[in-house]
């Protein structure tokens, strides 16, 4: 520690040099915290689902509707805690930029299977009064500023009505909102009820979407969804059941191989940043030469001398790498803020780690040839400066 | 302007002298030109997959208001006004070349291991004519379908993108078996990546009634379509919009061009501004250890000007080399690479990459761009140096 103020002065011996290497570094790595933290999200690591959902959908596609029937069968699964179901809705509101996902559903059922959401006793209430009710997360509510009793107007590109429009008309009954920090993943989303929404279709009545199954047991999910698929086995109504964040990654990991694309893009990065700082950390040694040589006259070691330079490489790289990741984070504020109809991405710890490593594999890799040449001066031949 | 050649070329002789911090140059930049045209590459693949799908002198029907086939169903009786709407071609024996048509969505596993996915296949039933209203559709291997039997004949994109789907092989769809009996291609476009079958086996098999998606018409000439749309919006039972085929797939290609078109500018544009400072530093550092050279040049009667201009020529020099070498990796790792990606019907469409030379030539124009930003600072810094100051290698 008593060598920081060596370090950091030899650190910023050429202003601009550093300056503008620093620069890169932060570009390079504000790059590799929104690439990762993308990554992330497709690999499922940053979802807060819980452990506790199963979602029976169609085995054909989750876009073919099951039908009520098979309700009282899963229900009588044991392990089975309680069933919900939840048809796609499909409306746009006002324009098409403005996606965000809408369900119909059952409201006592909903609110008995979302435990980690809650909605206010009395606008529950409200929403059971009122067929056209609807509620909506605080984070959609809050990015169209909807009050309680505003009107919803839905153009559904899937479901028409009896007479054969598709505009269809909503108030907004409640709004939910997370039990603890965090914990409700539904909050961009929108339920209007099941029973008002089946009387007024055009088609499909008796039709139930897909089936979310709350488990007791997390660690049963897997011979309970095996329990409820051999019930529909070989009928045209075969099932398929999986946890929800299997069925949410899988629904990401429908838009492509996109860790491929990525981490490419990363690789280049990393490729251009490593020729870079190597080539500012060598010249940054070269023109020294006669300072080292100095050093080793006072008495300092070859394996200090080796040390300096690789600290100093390091300090650059952690430098530029914190300010990048920094810069990062604060992108992905602001794009939360957002409505991109995606979940948010988040820096999480896998990341880091990844930021980290990379910070002290490229100021390792790229300090130790200068460092090693540094190590190996002979104090006579770096006093002339040869 | 002899001057400025002559300071240029000796300029240009000396690179290899500094070969560590031109190579910065040169690699920073082809990064961000592979990567930008890589990303275009693939944005124009989707694009083009799409724009080939469909004929002018095809009418598409959907439902009003509907922007996918996926979503839209023309009610039982619907069909048969549609058959009947004058300006549809007919064939020899004087009945409409109309195919009405069912899309449904099946799940089929894409990749193996860490890559698997279950993903969204079209399965489209085809009426008869449906198969001659589309003459770029072609047989390649096996048979077509039998109309009753569940067999089903596969597009060869589909055929390449998902697991298991090869000719002889079964798939079970609601409970039943489907044999792939054959294998079509169709000019590449979006239809090679469906599974094909007979209408009426599609319908009885996933309880479509006698309703139908959408429906393709011939038309007897192209100019017929605007009859057709005003007939259509003449009868308010129909609720049917009716486009030409090539327009509705054209628009399918939009919003993965615009999100994917955002994804392309934002991660360019940060690498660029990566890359440009890479190019400010690398040229400093040229002109610094040129110092005591430049100042002898002006001493000997050489103009700032032709000194500034041979700092920036050589910076522009490493960045076109830095352009070509990124748009040949491009090229080289991606062009005509066969992706498939969830299109705007939901399902998987599959493509290419396309590097075509227009991309290439806009990734040449964004490393000229870095290398003229890059030198331009260092270059006048270079001309304006005080030369006896400079002399003296202070």
């Amino acid at each position: 520690m008593k060598y920081f103020p060596l370090l950091w002065a030899t650190l910023w011996r050429k202003k601009a040099r550093t300056l503008l290497t620093l620069l890169s570094l932060v570009t390079a790595f504000l790059l590799l915290g929104l690439l990762q933290a993308a990554n992330s999200l497709f690999n499922g690591s940053t979802q807060r689902l819980s452990a506790n959902l199963l979602i029976t959908q169609a085995r054909v596609s989750f876009t073919s509707p099951l039908p009520m029937r098979h309700l009282n069968q899963i229900e009588a699964v044991p392990g089975v805690e309680i069933i919900s179901w939840s048809q796609f809705f499909g409306g746009v509101y006002k324009d098409e930029k403005n996606f965000f996902p809408q369900f119909a559903v059952d409201p006592d059922r909903w609110l008995a299977t979302f435990t980690e959401c809650q909605l206010p006793a009395e606008q529950a209430a409200a929403w059971r009064q009122s067929r056209t009710g609807v509620i909506a997360g605080r984070a959609l509510a809050d990015r169209f500023g909807w009050k309680l009793g505003e009107p919803i107007p839905l153009l559904s590109q899937i479901w028409p009505k009896k007479d054969g429009t598709r505009d269809w008309q909503f108030e907004l009954a409640g709004v939910f909102d997370d039990v603890t920090e965090g914990s409700c993943p539904r909050m961009g989303n929108m339920y209007l009820r099941y029973d008002y929404f089946d009387e007024a279709r055009q088609f499909g009545q008796g039709n139930a979407g897909i089936f979310v199954v709350r488990i007791k047991d997390p660690n049963q999910s897997e011979a309970i969804a095996q329990r409820i698929d051999a019930l529909f086995e070989n009928s045209p109504d075969e099932t398929k059941t999986q946890t929800e964040k299997e069925f949410q990654l899988n629904f990401v990991r429908q838009i492509g191989n996109l860790s491929l694309i990525l981490n490419s893009i990363l690789g280049a990065v990393f490729f251009t940043i490593l020729m870079l700082t190597g080539n500012t950390m060598s010249q940054a040694v070269r023109e020294r030469i006669p300072e080292l040589a100095v050093l080793k006259t006072l008495g300092f070691t070859n394996a200090m001398v080796l040390t300096l330079v690789i600290a100093e490489s390091l300090l650059l790289c952690v430098l530029g790498g914190l300010t990048g990741m920094g810069l990062a984070t604060l992108v992905m504020h602001l794009l939360a803020t957002l409505p991109t109809g995606f979940p948010p991405i988040v820096a999480d710890a896998r990341v880091w780690q990844v930021a980290f490593a990379s910070m002290f594999g490229v100021g390792t890799l790229v300090g130790l040839p200068p460092a090693l040449k540094a190590m190996r001066l002979s104090i006579v031949d770096g006093l002339s400066g040869r | 302007m002899q001057q400025i050649l002559a300071i240029i070329a000796m300029n240009l002789r000396a690179i290899p002298q500094r070969a560590g911090s031109s190579l910065v140059i040169v690699i920073g930049i082809a990064g961000v030109v592979a990567v930008l045209v890589a990303l275009l590459a693939m944005s124009q693949g989707f694009g083009a997959t799409l724009k080939s799908t469909g004929q002018t002198d095809r009418v598409l029907f959907l439902s009003a208001g509907v922007t996918a086939e996926l979503s839209s169903v023309l009610a039982p009786e619907t069909v048969p006004v549609l058959r009947e709407l004058p300006g549809l071609a007919r064939d020899a024996d004087g009945r409409p070349l109309v195919s009405a048509e069912v899309v449904v969505i099946t799940e089929l596993q894409r990749g193996t291991g860490e890559q698997r996915a279950d993903v969204n296949a079209s399965l489209r039933g085809v009426e008869p004519a449906g198969l001659k209203l589309r003459p770029e559709v072609q047989l390649v291997e096996g048979r077509w379908f039998t109309p009753g039997l569940r067999e089903i004949v596969v597009g060869l994109s589909a055929s390449r993108q998902f697991e298991g789907v090869t000719v002889g092989s079964t798939q079970q769809f609601r409970g039943s078996e489907w044999t792939v009996v054959g294998l079509f291609s169709s000019n590449g476009d979006a239809h090679e990546s469906e599974l094909w079958t007979d209408a009426d086996t599609a319908r009885s098999a996933f309880g479509r009634g006698s309703s139908a998606s959408s429906m393709l018409a011939q038309l007897d000439t192209a100019q017929s379509i605007d009859a057709i749309k005003a007939a259509v919006k003449a009868d308010p039972r129909l609720r049917v919009d009716a486009m030409p085929e090539i327009e509705y797939f054209a628009s399918q290609s939009k919003q993965f061009t615009e999100q994917i078109g955002l994804l392309t500018g934002v991660v360019a544009s940060i690498m660029a501004i990566g890359a440009l400072f890479g190019a400010l530093n690398s040229m400093y550092s040229a002109v610094s250890t040129r110092q005591v050279e430049i100042a002898t040049l002006r001493a000997i009667g050489f103009g700032g000007f032709p000194v500034a201009l041979s700092v920036l020529a050589e910076a522009m020099l490493l960045a076109l080399a830095g352009g070509v070498m990124g748009a040949v990796i491009a090229y080289v790792l991606f062009n005509n690479l066969s992706v498939s990606t969830l299109g705007s019907n939901f399902t998987q469409v599959a493509f290419n990459f396309a590097v075509t030379p227009a991309l290439m030539q806009k990734g040449l124009g964004w490393a000229l761009v870095i290398g003229l930003l890059g030198g331009l600072p260092p270059a006048i810094q270079a001309a304006r140096q005080p030369v006896v100051e400079a002399l003296r290698g202070k």
